[in-house]
């Protein structure tokens, strides 16, 4: 068992070791059930699809995701954990990457647990399950991006509110810049391609077309790349308080 | 066996760390003495590999900290200031995974968790969850992961703090019993310590080596070294018989118990004539005792002259 393997999992461990897990869980789902049959109109739309579902999912997001990853770095160091865990004959790639996937695969377990809404319309209707299962891969590739934006900016402070706010300003920024209020602004004032670098970096460009059961690479090597970069600045940030 | 070469650390214009150099030899144990703020924990950072050294290097069992730092660390074992750990895991997971990240395997993982508990005591909190324990209770929980993988190096950063007397006596005990064969440091605020566990000690303030030497030399610097103290029942009778001893250079007596304390002549020892001119008195005599020395005198005077020239330079 190497490092990281070690490390996954003493951290996904300790988010059931908490009453963190529990609460995460409980309140996404609560959330995106009353999205999806308030807001999205699920049973109006007569449709037997999960679109009203996956539509909420970047909201949804925008305050769970850095709800998980504030703690990742910032509370490291706050207790001085941190301390114990980088004089551990590990390799900062181990540890960074360890955390990282605990916390996805913790939002992954999060989200497998909306599985009754994905039986419920197989049972009212025949679905395109194709689809379905392509926005469900979207979905948990665009928390993974957030994850990694979230780990960074955890690492950069020992307060765990500042890590959230940072978290939260900066996915946000980054949702906006897809969305059609933004784009049709910038499409009075710039060319299309400047408009369409804009809508290129957003997250919900990307996850809109994967929600449409469009699995595209380039929508794959997007989130690949949001997070590689990500996390490897989550290491360089660490590096350098290293050496502050 | 741990070695830094002129490791500094500096922070904007502030000198945490200036220019330390030192070696550490398997078989013995440093102890590291200073004024809080003198820069001891950050030295022992860089040498453990939690901080980059501004400039200067450290070695760990012969590997280089910034070049082979996994070498290093396997072969070290180091308690960091405060004894983190992490609060929601029960002692036994915690050691688990300190296990698991060194790379225990099989019998010799149970074997070396079962070692470490058993030194350390700690049988009775295996299964409790580390924030719910004592602050001894944490501490000696931090010592065990450090010794869990039996580290030919140890660096411990004040491993009886927060211990009562009986928990630092043990803690000093299995420091000795470790000081065969290994290479230890540990920093202190405790001087009777030093005396208990360190064969050598080095004193820093304001990041630089001040004093470097055995217990023993350090306290021959003292004062009070080959002093010789008494209580008298007759005050002034025995002052009159010190007066006539001729290697002492001076007399002090202690206000609150009549403590008679006389310091001889540089390079004399007195204790024989002071019992011959006593006893050719017939001053009656209710303790007397040859001084060693006293560390914690010395320690001041070491560091706060050092703290004098800061100011004036």
């Amino acid at each position: 068992m190497n490092g990281t393997m070690t490390i996954f999992k003493r951290e996904l461990h300790s988010y059931f070791a908490t009453p963190v897990a529990y609460v995460f869980i409980v309140i996404f789902l609560l959330l995106s059930g009353a999205f999806t049959f308030y807001l999205g109109n699920f049973y109006e739309r007569g449709q037997a699809d999960l679109q009203p579902f996956f539509n909420f999912h970047p909201w949804l997001y925008l305050f769970l995701v850095p709800a998980v990853s504030m703690r990742l770095w910032a509370e490291e160091r706050k207790s001085g954990t941190i301390e114990l865990l980088l004089t551990l004959p590990v390799t900062m790639w181990q540890a960074v990457l360890g955390k990282f996937i605990a916390a996805w695969a913790f939002i992954g377990i999060a989200l497998a647990l909306t599985f009754p809404i994905w039986l419920t319309v197989n049972y009212l209707g025949s679905p395109d399950n194709g689809v379905i299962f392509a926005s469900y891969l979207g979905s948990l590739m665009m928390a993974g991006a957030f994850l990694a934006i979230g780990s960074c900016l955890s690492a950069s402070t020992r307060n765990q509110v500042v890590a959230f706010i940072l978290t939260v300003v900066t996915c946000f920024l980054l949702l906006l810049a897809g969305f059609p209020l933004v784009l049709d602004f910038f499409h009075a004032i710039a060319p299309q391609a400047v408009v369409d670098a804009i809508a290129g970096l957003s997250f919900l460009t990307h996850f809109a077309s994967i929600s449409k059961g469009v699995i595209d690479l380039r929508d794959l090597i997007y989130f690949v790349l949001m997070i590689g970069v990500w996390l490897y600045a989550t290491a360089v940030v660490i590096d350098m308080k290293k050496a502050a | 066996m741990i070695e830094t070469r002129q490791i500094t650390k500096r922070y904007g214009s502030f000198t945490a760390v200036d220019a330390i150099s030192f070696k550490v030899e398997p078989g013995q144990v440093l102890g590291f003495l200073g004024p809080n703020g003198a820069g001891k924990s950050t030295t022992m950072k860089m040498v453990a590999g939690f901080l980059a050294p501004t400039s200067g290097s450290a070695s760990v069992a012969g590997y280089d900290v910034q070049t082979h730092p996994l070498e290093a660390k396997r072969a070290l074992g180091y308690l960091p200031e405060g004894a983190p750990s992490y609060g929601e895991m029960a002692v036994r997971e915690f050691l688990g995974f300190i296990a698991d990240v060194r790379g225990l395997r099989g019998e010799q993982r149970y074997q070396r968790i079962d070692d470490a508990v058993g030194r350390l005591h700690l049988e009775r909190v295996l299964e409790q969850p580390i924030d719910t324990l004592s602050k001894g209770f944490k501490r000696r929980v931090g010592l065990a992961g450090a010794i869990l993988h039996d580290p030919k190096v140890l660096i411990l950063d004040e491993p009886t703090d927060g211990l009562d007397p009986n928990q630092k006596q043990e803690v000093r005990t299995l420091i000795n019993s470790m000081a065969r064969d290994k290479t230890i440091i540990i920093s202190t605020h405790l001087l009777e310590e030093v005396h208990a566990v360190c064969s050598r000690a080095i004193i820093i303030a304001a990041g630089r080596i001040l004093a470097d030497a055995t217990p023993a030399e350090l306290e021959a610097r003292s004062r009070y070294h080959q002093a010789v103290s008494l209580t008298a029942t007759n005050l002034q009778q025995a002052k009159e018989a010190l007066a006539r001893v001729a290697d002492i250079a001076a007399i002090e007596v202690d206000p609150q118990d009549n403590r008679i304390t006389a310091f001889p002549k540089p390079g004399r020892a007195i204790f024989a004539a002071v019992g011959d001119a006593l006893k050719a008195q017939g001053v009656v005599v209710r303790e007397l005792a040859l001084e060693a020395g006293r560390l914690d005198e010395v320690f001041r005077t070491i560091t706060q002259g050092a703290a004098g020239q800061e100011a004036r330079t």
